[in-house]
């Protein structure tokens, strides 16, 4: 079974919320939809206060290249436009909505049926894409169609559909397996086309044996589909690895997976294109996974974008345990922590992850015994103990010679690190200083 | 016997003699040039190596100094006027006029530890928190507690307050290098002129939020009411994005702003009397220090020249 | 509720931790304590109790009173160099005295002077033993002579190791298979591969060492041994001998692979271990001593950091 050749952990997998199917969480009596819900600039707002707006009608436009268009998740009136705390607190340009009703935009197909016929040309798909808003839900939130339109010069070879969910505890990409798997491979060949490559490759990891099996019957009915078995490995589902993984290319230091022919996007993504597509539904939905070893129910739900925390709460395991350590949004490996409930949840977020009160502290820290774990850990070949000490003693240039910025964040290092050293975070804080020193330079 | 000594002595010598030459050559080869007056610029300075005149040490300024041939643009905290006239005597140049200056909290202590909105677990650096979350206290532009300022200060003038988490600034040992300035991802710390008699008036908030998302967040954020604007009898206040601010280059220290501040996010420091109309609470400052502080001469700096006005 | 947790990713932890690495050593060692407690008695037993009881004395003081810092004797690390040191001199009644000096310089020297765990250039153990070899150089090598199993009795007769033995020009009289099970003379812990191996193997499962030191360092040893043994197989020692006695096996598995003070990607480990057991079987037939295992990994550890500068790992993609 294929996986990729260097480095890698494997946590203990937690995929609790396995069997529970996707439900709808009922759309708040208020939203409040972020500007930036993606990689780059905000959008900018194009309604103002007191406007009527229906589901699925622009709200904020992309003006820059780095950026995705925002449509509103309900109808209802505009009530402000105002920054708002973000779910870490920081203050966010949002359009604040009062919903009313529940009306759709009359384009929006809303009937059960499946579409799979698609007649559109590559760039009309790529531009459809820019229209609909839709970002990749792999975590990053990268705009999709610059994702999907290649530059000059270079040429795509491999289209890869990362469905490891490699980390532990999130389910919401195998209930859409299990679920929409026809949806989804319709999606896929649809990017396939917008690429114009033979074969798309679906990468599921081997602890998912049903999705897999669904999958693979699903993929027989499409052509250039191939369902890729991989091995369990933190971090399978990260761009690099992946592409490792599934064609044995390496992306080089500094370049980006379309400079050995491949681009990567999320299952996810491929589900959100077809309903984008296909649907003319724009990206105002996230499939969630509300999870945690002490919650007395498991959930994957289908929640509009910008409903918060504490109503997604509220209407699956109804409050938060009182012994609640941490609540996080995305995986344990790579999500981030959240300060604020009262956030609204935003595009690209895939759980509502509660720890209990003893799991979610870290251990003091120890001293250091070299031990390679990290390094033996790293998926890049890096050396975070290395790292850790630089940083600490300040020595930016030396960090920088030692390829800090080919560091992932993956976590692995942290992860295995017998000493419990905060190497990811000083990594970061390394990678920031980088960045810095390489800004005051120019 | 004899013999052996004398072979003894006479291998090393020539061994000696033989490295002597080949030192000197290369002495001779790889001579470095350099301006004596580099040196005795150098030695005027305090040699703290704090960074704070933008330069990587005292050296670096020192040979800036001579290559340059003035003082222009190069200024040495830490050493103040008198070494700056010195300097400038050594170069034969003008000296650099400017007020003594100090380095400012701008945020006020209100969030003690059971005001806290989370429990921050990971690396203590504010630069790194940051990127994490909004902080501890919960205000997206005030301290988030992790003492980057205390470990970038090289003359230990600035400490945490393990009470309030936020960091408290020594006068008599601040250099006003701006260290701290530069190592705050908020940008909180700021140089403010040390005043006359060392009393200032600042507003310590830096919230840009609307006045009652502001409150909200701390119950001493400025929220932007302008009450301090209106009385200020020489303009030095203006208030932008919700926020007050103090120009200090204008501001006489008549202290009419601090009783109007319906946040008390106005402080002076160092008068000896409260401000009247109100009371306003008394400042770590103005309680912990004698008012002959002035007269303390500090240990890394020459005597400040009699504050101008 | 409590007040949220707020911390980068990763948000788990595996469950390794230092002191359970450290622990898993200890176990690892306790085969051939128990070996070693067969073969030479309740001697053995009481020095080793000894050089663990002052090592974790002195690591404590040293912290409470000198550094002032938290203790962290709990960790096992102490007990570690404190076995170690015992398993690496003789089990005779003098050393109950001898190896708390030992245990002074190996937690002193060795390790808190360069601010304790993690810190140490040099295996503090080895720091202790070689100062023992050089300042009690007659206590150091009178080998108590292995007879019956579990003697009671604290005056045993004494002889020479099958390398001492060999160094003076006769044979080494014993066979392989006492050699490999340990029915020799020699240094408390050392005598017997057998549990060493097993030892070993719990720790290669464990995955606290990996095989690269270990593996070069014997292989180097016996390959380099077996071109000197076809060169003349009078002068020099058989190389499956030569790797069974003395402290190849005790210094390949637990001390050259001593996480502080060895290197750590795998290809600086495989130069490390071929360095040891280069270095060892020098020492061993041109030296002074009969064995050289202490000093070669005593040396290698010097260049340990020179080490990992050259031997990077692989980087993804370059």
């Amino acid at each position: 079974m294929k996986t990729f050749k260097m480095g890698g952990v494997h946590p203990e997998e937690n995929k609790i919320s396995n069997d529970a199917a996707i439900q709808v969480v009922p759309v708040s009596a208020q939203m409040v939809v972020l500007m930036n819900q993606h990689l780059g600039a905000p959008a900018t707002p194009v309604v103002q206060k007191g406007d009527k707006v229906k589901v699925g009608q622009l709200i904020g436009e992309a003006q820059t290249f780095m950026c995705a268009n925002v449509h509103s998740p309900v109808s209802g009136t505009v009530l402000k436009i105002e920054p708002v705390k973000d779910a870490f607190g920081l203050l966010k340009p949002a359009v604040h909505i009062t919903v009313e009703g529940d009306e759709w935009m009359d384009t929006i197909d809303r009937t059960p049926d499946i579409k799979r016929q698609c007649d559109l040309e590559p760039a009309a798909i790529v531009s459809k894409l820019k229209e609909m808003g839709i970002v990749g839900l792999g975590g990053a939130t990268f705009p999709a169609h610059i994702k999907y339109s290649v530059p000059e010069g270079k040429k795509a070879e491999y289209l890869i559909i990362n469905a490891a969910e490699c980390e532990p505890y999130l389910t919401s990409d195998y209930r859409v397996m299990m679920e929409h798997a026809e949806e989804v491979c319709i999606g896929v060949s649809i990017l396939r086309k917008a690429l114009g490559v033979p074969n798309a490759y679906i990468g599921i990891e081997s602890n998912k044996p049903q999705a897999i099996a669904k999958m693979q019957e699903m993929a027989r009915q499409f052509e250039g589909i191939v369902i890729e078995p991989l091995k369990v490995k933190y971090p399978q589902g990260a761009e690099k690895q992946l592409i490792n993984a599934v064609t044995g290319r390496k992306v080089p230091s500094g370049k980006l997976p379309i400079d050995v022919g491949c681009v990567v996007s999320n299952l996810g993504t491929a589900f959100a294109v077809y309903e984008a597509i296909q649907k003319n539904k724009p990206l105002i939905e996230n499939i969630l996974t509300v999870t945690g070893k002490k919650l007395p129910t498991q959930h994957n739900c289908l929640v509009r974008i910008g409903t918060t925390y504490n109503d997604i709460i509220k209407h699956t395991i109804g409050e938060l345990p009182a012994t609640t350590g941490k609540v996080i949004s995305g995986g344990t490996m790579m999500g981030k922590a959240v300060v604020n409930l009262d956030a609204p949840t935003v595009k690209g977020n895939s759980s509502v992850l509660v720890m209990d009160g003893d799991e979610a502290r870290r251990n003091p820290e120890m001293a250091c015994i070299r031990c390679g774990k990290c390094m033996n850990a790293c998926p890049m070949g890096l050396e975070p103990y290395l790292f850790s000490a630089l940083v600490k003693a300040g020595r930016t240039e030396e960090v920088q010679q030692n390829n800090i910025l080919d560091c992932i964040e993956c976590g692995c290092c942290f992860f295995s690190c017998p000493a419990n050293k905060p190497l990811t975070d000083e990594i970061r804080l390394g990678k920031n200083r980088v960045r810095a020193m390489m800004a005051a330079k120019k | 016997m004899t013999q052996q000594i004398l072979i003894a002595v006479i291998v090393l010598g020539l061994i000696g003699a033989f490295f002597a030459v080949v030192l000197y050559f290369v002495a001779q080869k790889f001579k470095v040039v350099e301006d004596p007056l580099i040196d005795e610029v150098a030695e005027v300075l305090p040699g703290a190596n704090c960074g704070g005149c933008g330069k990587a040490g005292c050296r670096a300024f020192a040979e800036a100094c001579v290559a340059q041939g003035n003082m222009d643009g190069l200024r040495c905290a830490p050493g103040g006027e008198p070494v700056a006239a010195k300097i400038a005597e050594l170069l034969g140049c003008a000296v650099m006029q400017g007020d003594p200056q100090v380095a400012v909290v701008r945020c006020n202590p209100s969030f003690c530890g059971d005001k806290r909105r989370a429990n921050y677990d990971g690396l203590t650096s504010c630069s790194f928190a940051a990127t994490v979350f909004v902080g501890e206290s919960g205000c997206a532009f005030g301290c988030l507690g992790c003492g980057d300022c205390v470990a970038a200060c090289q003359f230990d003038a600035i400490r945490m307050n393990p009470q309030t988490h936020t960091p408290e600034v020594d006068e008599a040992k601040c250099t006003a290098c701006g260290a701290c300035v530069k190592a705050c991802p908020r940008r909180i710390i700021e140089l403010r002129n040390k005043g006359r008699n060392n009393r200032r008036v600042f507003v310590s908030c830096v919230n840009k939020e609307k006045g009652a998302a502001a409150r909200k967040t701390c119950e001493n954020a400025c929220i932007g009411c302008s009450k301090c604007e209106k009385v200020c009898p020489v303009s030095a206040i203006t208030v932008a994005d919700s926020l007050s601010y103090i120009d200090f280059t204008k501001c006489i220290a008549c202290r009419k702003c601090v009783p109007e501040c319906p946040t008390k996010a106005i402080r002076d420091v160092n008068f000896p009397t409260p401000a009247k109309k109100a009371e306003p609470k008394p400042t770590p400052e103005a309680l912990g220090e004698p008012k002959t502080e002035l007269k303390v001469e500090p240990v890394a700096v020459p005597q400040p020249e009699p504050a101008k006005a | 509720m409590n007040l949220l947790n707020i911390s980068g990713s990763p948000h788990v932890h595996s469950d390794e931790s230092t002191k359970k690495i450290m622990w898993r050593v200890n176990l690892a060692l306790v085969p051939a304590l128990l070996v070693a407690i067969a073969y030479f008695g309740l001697n053995a037993l009481l020095v080793s109790l000894i050089a663990v009881a002052s090592c974790v004395l002195f690591q404590w003081l040293i912290e409470k009173f000198i550094l002032k810092v938290p203790t962290t004797v709990g960790d096992g690390s102490a007990v570690i160099t404190g076995l170690l040191l015992a398993f690496n001199v003789p089990s005779t009644v003098d050393m109950m005295w001898i190896v708390v000096i030992g245990a002074l310089v190996a937690m002193g020297i060795g390790k808190m002077a360069f601010g304790g765990l993690g810190k140490n250039p040099f295996n503090p153990a080895l720091v202790g033993r070689v100062f023992l070899l050089i300042s009690f150089p007659v206590q150091m090598t009178t080998w108590p002579v292995v007879d019956g199993i579990f003697p009671m009795n604290f005056d045993v007769a004494t002889g020479a190791t099958p390398l001492g033995a060999f160094k003076e020009g006769s044979l080494p009289g014993v066979t392989l298979m006492d050699a490999f099970l340990g029915h020799m003379g020699g240094s408390l812990g050392e005598v017997s591969a057998l549990a060493i191996l097993l030892g070993a193997c719990y720790l290669l499962w464990k995955k606290i060492i990996t095989w690269h030191i270990p593996v070069s360092f014997i292989g180097t040893a016996l390959i380099f041994s077996a071109i000197l043994w076809l060169v003349n197989p009078e002068q020099y020692m058989d190389p499956l001998m030569t790797i069974f006695t003395g402290g190849i096996m005790l210094g390949a598995c637990f001390m050259a692979t001593d996480m502080v003070t060895s290197p750590m990607s795998k290809s600086g480990q495989l130069i490390f271990g071929f360095g040891c057991g280069l270095l060892t079987i020098i020492i061993r037939n041109w030296g002074a001593y009969p064995e050289g295992v202490s000093f070669a990994i005593l040396l290698m550890n010097s260049v340990t950091p020179l080490i990992n500068r050259w031997c990077k790992p692989a980087r993804f993609a370059n």
